[in-house]
């Protein structure tokens, strides 16, 4: 049998993102033994991109905010099916967790009298942001990997896990591989924390790097975990589309928080022409409000591009559809402007969104202090995951929590932007620190050897030679764009069940060429090799996302069903879980939603 | 409203070049030029042609990338021999009637392809004395700070950790005094940490003993290669260089501290 370099932890937390640097943050500081495995550097993770800020009733901005609005807000944002529980202690949690990051040397922009300064942003009634110009993410996840490397947690980088390890029920270790040689390596822990972030690489267009290729949800599908809300996937409405070769990266939401407008191609500023019915009475019904509002007066309401993103993404999608968009298929964002009402536009464009202004400048020639930027949807977030119970963060395997966008329950049918930095926060937080009292209840468990080596026999099968394989063998690459072609195409923004039907076709025989898939060189840095690797967890996430899908036979927040397009009352009740069932295949069920408790629902009659 | 984009229509979008790329192969430092010719077409930057010729022509072609924004810092590489972002150095903005050379970054140990050894970084970052705040100015432990105090650090904090500065210093690349100096990115760390409005520890001894500020000979190469433009020699490391001076240069200082370790000691 092959001896493998073993790590032995207490806690082992997979992804460096917010949430995983913040587990182990909590992880180390409750005592116990703590390793930090992430796939690329570490302070490279997708929180990196995250622009806007970090929503937080922090109400340093305006005094009227507090916990019940950020709660309310984010019940409403997410459609009333997201947990509840998660959506308070969220809203409770997220104003000490930010207030901590200063205390770790982060440095946000200020309000006048010396405050941390708040924006505002899509679904949230008060400016909620707490932000560093429009790299906030930076700021977040430079804060927390420099506190932790003081903490004496373990970091592993550039290693990815190809599989939980169990004994019994209990998770007790993870099996994977490090990219720089290629070297198979074994983790022992007696709890895990899954922080990898989301699964955007199942299609073509998307703000997502390689790495997000939903690595925990299937981990944890595999080990028996339920997913859930699989069917909720968020199209960032505003992405870059041209030229080619940037499209998807993502220009944040902070532009139209900063006054940003979006226009067709008749000029026409097309959101006030739809305004839900949830949204009425808190949207501005003209240009003047809106703008007013931008700019700090607290009696105006918010303009219609600061919609919840499954709506503008709907409605850029609409004014394309009817001959209305810009000429590479989006529409146009405006932050230019506001010439026409601040003296120094240009200087303020560039000092509230400098890294859009950077982006643009060098990725696509324009000057965004003088040109509007067309944009359009990208796919950008996956509320749906790991379902987790909503104070500990567990699973429902014992030893295996979830947090960050790999779990599944406070956002709902639709995320509010900035309520993922926020997430990441209370929630890493929260799985650290119970995932620490697990580790710290129960011993070591036993590794199954067996198990181990057929992993490892899997994981190399890719490097058999051609006469081993029924096939010549498949280019992983090609695998990889075949599938993201399908599912942006057959289970995109827009969906029918004829259309992922048939996706889920296409899905069976991905699977097949995957089995069948070939890489040249040897083990070391082989970026090939990573990629067949992590096409059996891209078919697993689409599969989910298709088949509840099919299941939720209505349209809500960021699952639209044109068969269907109006929201159906009793799947208001529901979250659709899927499991692995005996025989390996994908089980769907509806699981009907806790009710409320009374004085949650006062606080959302309250904010109506 | 079209009219700034109006041009777009107009051209063919799906123009094609072929360009030709020598790109360095090989494993721990060992290795040569191979070369690859690929189709070209508008807005692409390096790093699209890279993916382009590891997908269809060399699989196994060790890269590191994640956000292909300018903003994570991965991609790092020398483009015909200057350090850059693979992701935003556009082909459009390079001469194309010769090979582009794509080589990794020389300060590092080489790994394999495009991919150095940078945990020598990470190595350095744990041994600068972590942020150490004041009390909090408020009974919710918050504290009172004003954008003019955070500005100066606010620049150093956009650091990505690209390491091109790394890369491009002397002291380091030519040299290799590694052990002795921390280097153009550490510069701005401590500089963000020293002028951080908050906090109270010292790091002007480490500064010169441990961290050798004094090999620095301000040839600005490291700012010349920032790809988020941060004035690292003017900003960070010249004030860092004058609080050492202050320190222990200072003729009345240098006096005084005397003084002060003969009454400790006597």
């Amino acid at each position: 049998m092959a001896e493998y370099p073993t790590f032995d932890y207490d806690v082992l937390v997979i992804g460096a993102g917010g949430a995983g640097l913040r587990a182990a943050i909590e992880a180390s500081a409750a005592g116990v033994k703590t390793g930090l495995v992430c796939k690329s550097l570490l302070g490279k993770a997708h929180t990196v991109m995250a622009e806007g800020g970090i929503a937080a009733a922090l109400s340093t901005t305006d005094s009227r905010d507090n916990w019940k609005v950020h709660f309310a807000d984010t019940m409403r944002g997410g459609q009333y099916i997201n947990n509840w529980r998660m959506a308070e202690l969220h809203a409770k949690e997220a104003p000490t967790c930010v207030r901590e990051l200063e205390a770790w040397g982060a440095v946000f922009d200020r309000t006048k009298d010396g405050k941390i300064l708040q924006r505002n942003f899509g679904g949230h009634k008060y400016p909620r942001l707490a932000h560093v110009g429009d790299r906030t993410g930076l700021e977040m996840i430079r804060t927390l990997q420099d506190h932790g490397v003081h903490q004496g947690i373990g970091v592993h980088m550039e290693c990815t896990l190809i599989s939980m390890l169990k004994d019994g029920d209990r998770v007790v270790g993870a099996f994977g591989y490090e990219r720089e040689r290629g070297r198979f390596v074994l983790f022992k822990a007696k709890a895990v924390v899954l922080a990898t972030g989301g699964a955007g690489r199942a299609y073509k267009i998307t703000s997502n790097s390689w790495e997000y290729t939903g690595d925990g949800h299937a981990l944890a599908y595999n080990a028996g975990a339920d997913l859930m809300d699989m069917e909720f996937v968020q199209f960032h409405p505003t992405g870059m589309i041209w030229p080619p070769s940037v499209a998807g990266i993502l220009v944040t939401e902070g532009v139209r928080g900063e006054g940003g407008v979006l226009r067709n191609s008749l000029g026409k500023r097309f959101m006030f022409d739809d305004i839900p019915e949830a949204y009425k009475s808190q949207t501005a019904d003209n240009e003047l409000e809106g703008w007013e509002y931008c700019q700090g007066n607290k009696t105006a309401r918010r303009p219609p591009e600061l919609l919840t993103r499954d709506h503008v993404a709907r409605c850029i999608m609409r004014e394309v559809k009817a001959g209305r968009g810009s000429p590479h298929g989006g529409v146009y964002l405006d932050i230019s402007w506001i010439k026409e009402k601040l003296p120094n536009a240009s200087e303020h464009i560039k000092r509230k969104l400098p890294s859009m202004y950077h982006q643009f400048k060098q990725l696509a020639d324009i000057d965004i202090t003088t040109t509007p930027m067309e944009v359009g949807p990208t796919t950008h977030y996956i509320m749906g995951g790991v379902r987790v119970h909503p104070e500990t963060q567990m699973s429902t395997v014992a030893g295996l929590f979830a947090a960050g966008e790999c779990g599944a329950g406070l956002h709902g049918a639709n995320r509010l932007g900035g309520n993922s930095l926020s997430d990441l926060l209370v929630f890493g937080k929260r799985a650290g620190q119970f995932a620490a009292e697990f580790a710290k209840q129960h011993g070591q468990g036993q590794i199954n050897q067996d198990q181990v080596e057929s992993l490892a026999r899997w994981a190399l099968r890719p490097f058999e030679p051609a006469a081993s394989r029924s096939s010549t063998g498949e280019n992983p690459y090609r695998v990889q764009h075949d599938l993201q072609e399908t599912m942006q195409d057959l289970v995109g923004i827009v969906r029918t069940e004829a259309e992922m039907v048939r996706a889920l076709g296409e899905i069976e025989s991905l699977r097949k060429r995957a089995s069948q898939v070939a890489v040249d060189g040897n083990r070391e840095y082989n970026t090939g090799w990573h990629t067949a690797l992590d096409l059996p967890n891209l078919l697993i996430v689409s599969e989910a996302i298709t088949r509840t899908g099919i299941e939720r036979k209505e349209s809500r927040g960021g699952h639209f069903r044109e068969d269907y397009p109006e929201k159906v009352k009793s799947f208001g009740e529901v979250n659709i879980i899927v499991r692995r069932g005996r025989n390996g295949e994908m089980q769907v069920v509806r699981e009907k939603i806790p009710d409320m408790p009374a004085e949650l629902k006062q606080v959302i009659e309250e904010q109506r | 409203m079209s009219g700034a984009n109006a041009s777009p229509t107009g051209r063919s979008d799906k123009e094609m070049t072929a360009v030709t790329f020598q790109v360095w192969r090989g494993a721990r430092g060992e290795g040569q030029f191979v070369k690859y010719t690929t189709e070209i077409s508008e807005g692409m930057v390096v790093l699209d042609a890279i993916h382009k010729i590891q997908a269809e022509q060399a699989n196994d072609l060790a890269v590191r990338w994640n956000c292909k924004a300018g903003k994570c810092g991965s991609c790092s590489a020398e483009i015909n021999g200057m350090p850059r972002l693979m992701c935003m150095t556009r082909m459009n903005e390079l001469p194309t009637d010769k090979p582009v050379l794509v080589e990794p970054m020389k300060s590092f140990p080489h790994i394999r392809d495009l991919v150095t050894d940078v945990s020598w970084n990470f190595e350095v970052k744990k041994k600068i004395k972590k942020f150490k705040p004041r009390p909090p100015d408020n009974p919710d432990g918050s504290w009172r700070i004003f954008q003019e105090d955070v500005d100066r650090v606010q620049e150093f904090r956009k650091c990505i950790e690209c390491f091109l500065c790394q890369d491009v210093c002397h002291v380091l690349r030519d040299h290799r005094l590694q052990k002795q100096f921390i280097g153009p990115r550490f510069f701005v760390y401590v500089a963000a940490l020293e002028m951080h409005p908050l906090d109270v520890e010292n790091r002007v001894e480490d500064l010169k003993k441990s961290e050798g500020i004094g090999y620095c000979n301000i040839t600005k190469c490291c700012t010349a290669v920032c790809p988020e433009s941060i004035k690292i020699t003017d900003n960070a490391i010249i004030p860092l260089k004058e609080r050492v001076v202050d320190e222990f240069y200072d003729p009345i200082r240098r006096l005084f501290r005397r003084f002060k370790t003969k009454t400790k000691g006597g």
